[in-house]
């Protein structure tokens, strides 16, 4: 059973498939209205995430199908010490495919060894996050009419940002990319994010501290939030939370058009300010990331009647 | 150094010096009633200092716990006094409840039931990691 655990579990012909899905469900919503009546989708969410869950349900919604589910752990199954495993085989007899949202590495990827339907993975712990990654890529898709020969700036939390490692192992595989990290020292991406996707597949790449340094030469900029979930020690995130802030000032060396991105939720990170100024896309990238779901859902149940 | 010559088990050779007592503990031969040697800093022609384990019974042996340790190894298997056979060994590409993994965000910390594997995803550099969270085996 085909099921999306990781954004390379996509070759890049499968995301530029649902890139071209996605731009026909955009010109053509009237077409895919009814395309999965009779169908359900499962949003288990073990922790809260309103934008990705209500993002699966509204995409549900407007391919015609239904949704049944749980938004935390306490309203499932899981309060009573039930296994991943067996959540999934059980919701595989009432649902057509899953969305998994799990506070556990590699949870997702459990419950699709045991599941006999589809299963998305909605985000597990720090690990992977790939339909905010296929998000991101149709917006820079729609923003710059292709991926390569860009450079795409990351900013704020790369040590744990989930959409940071699987943008950067998404964009890898395209030609031209270049890549600029920018990071207080605590928060630098991990060696073998550098090592393993990088190098591995020769991407140039450079890291500072500075974003007023970097602003001149990026296409794009992916802002991130210092996430207080993703600390085991509190001094740490007040210290390190308001190290980089995105305001209209630093945007004055920055390309016309220049793409700012975010996979939100924003804390201060952006200032308000800057959501007037044209290059800010981080709330088309909420619009896209709905239409690269319904994309996905209506691929994984196409390909689970095979 | 005396050490009994072996009826029926197997010696294993070439163990690169230091890794012997790892990989004694990670076989479980510290349970066994029958007789095991572990000879460590043994002179080597080919690696100039060498461990042996000798194990004089038949019982299985977990390859894949010797090739995640040390795959220069080789086994002599001995029956009734004589070399039956010498198996090289290559590294495993799973590894399953061999190691655990380490992270306190992977779902094996929370779910005990669930099998530890880990999978060679670097064999020039030895790097295996988890199939769950994909930390690296340390």
């Amino acid at each position: 059973m085909r099921s999306l655990i990781d954004i390379l579990d996509l070759t890049t012909g499968e995301i530029d498939g649902l890139i071209e899905k996605a731009y026909d469900i955009i010109a053509n919503p009237a077409k895919y209205s009814e395309v999965c009546r009779g169908k359900k989708l499962a949003t288990l969410f073990f922790e809260p995430s309103t934008r990705t869950r209500l993002s699966f349900e509204a995409a549900m919604y407007e391919l015609g199908g239904n949704v049944i589910g749980f938004s935390e752990a306490q309203s499932s199954s899981a309060a009573k010490g039930e296994s991943v495993a067996d959540t999934a085989k059980t919701i595989s007899c009432y649902a057509d495919i899953i969305a998994m949202r799990h506070p556990k590495e590699g949870a997702p990827y459990v419950a699709s060894l045991n599941a006999s339907i589809p299963v998305i993975n909605a985000g597990d712990g720090g690990h992977n996050h790939p339909t905010q990654t296929l998000a991101d890529l149709l917006t820079i898709h729609r923003e710059k009419g292709g991926f390569d020969n860009l450079t795409v700036g990351f900013c704020g939390d790369l040590k744990f940002g989930r959409t940071v490692h699987s943008l950067i192992n998404a964009l890898s595989r395209y030609k031209g990319i270049k890549v600029v990290l920018i990071s207080p020292d605590e928060l630098k991406l991990p060696s073998y994010v550098k090592t393993d996707v990088l190098e591995r597949n020769g991407i140039e790449y450079s890291e500072t501290r500075s974003l007023e340094e970097a602003m001149p030469e990026l296409d794009i900029l992916y802002m991130t939030r210092v996430q207080r979930e993703r600390f085991f020690n509190e001094e740490d995130y007040l210290r390190l939370k308001d190290s980089y802030i995105l305001d209209l000032p630093k945007l004055s060396d920055a390309k016309a058009d220049l793409c700012i991105m975010h996979p939100l939720p924003r804390v201060n990170e952006i200032s308000v300010a800057v959501d007037n100024d044209p290059r800010a896309c981080y709330f088309k990238q909420v619009l896209n990331g709905k239409y690269m779901r319904m994309a996905l859902i209506l691929m994984l149940l196409e390909e689970a009647k095979k | 150094m005396n050490i009994d010559s072996i009826t029926n088990g197997f010696v294993i050779d070439h163990i690169t010096k230091g890794r012997g007592m790892q990989l004694y503990n990670l076989l479980g031969l510290d349970g066994l009633e029958c007789s095991v040697a572990l000879l460590r800093n043994v002179g080597s022609t080919k690696l100039g200092k060498k461990d042996i384990i000798k194990v004089d019974a038949d019982i299985p042996i977990d390859f894949d716990v010797i090739g995640y340790v040390d795959p220069g190894i080789t086994i002599n298997v001995i029956r009734d006094g004589k070399l039956v056979e010498k198996r090289t060994i290559k590294k495993p590409s799973i590894l399953t409840n061999v190691i655990k993994c380490k992270n306190p965000r992977c779902i094996t910390s929370v779910e005990q039931e669930l099998d530890h594997v880990f999978k060679l995803t670097d064999e020039e550099n030895n790097i295996y990691r988890c199939i769950y969270c994909e930390t690296k085996a340390k």
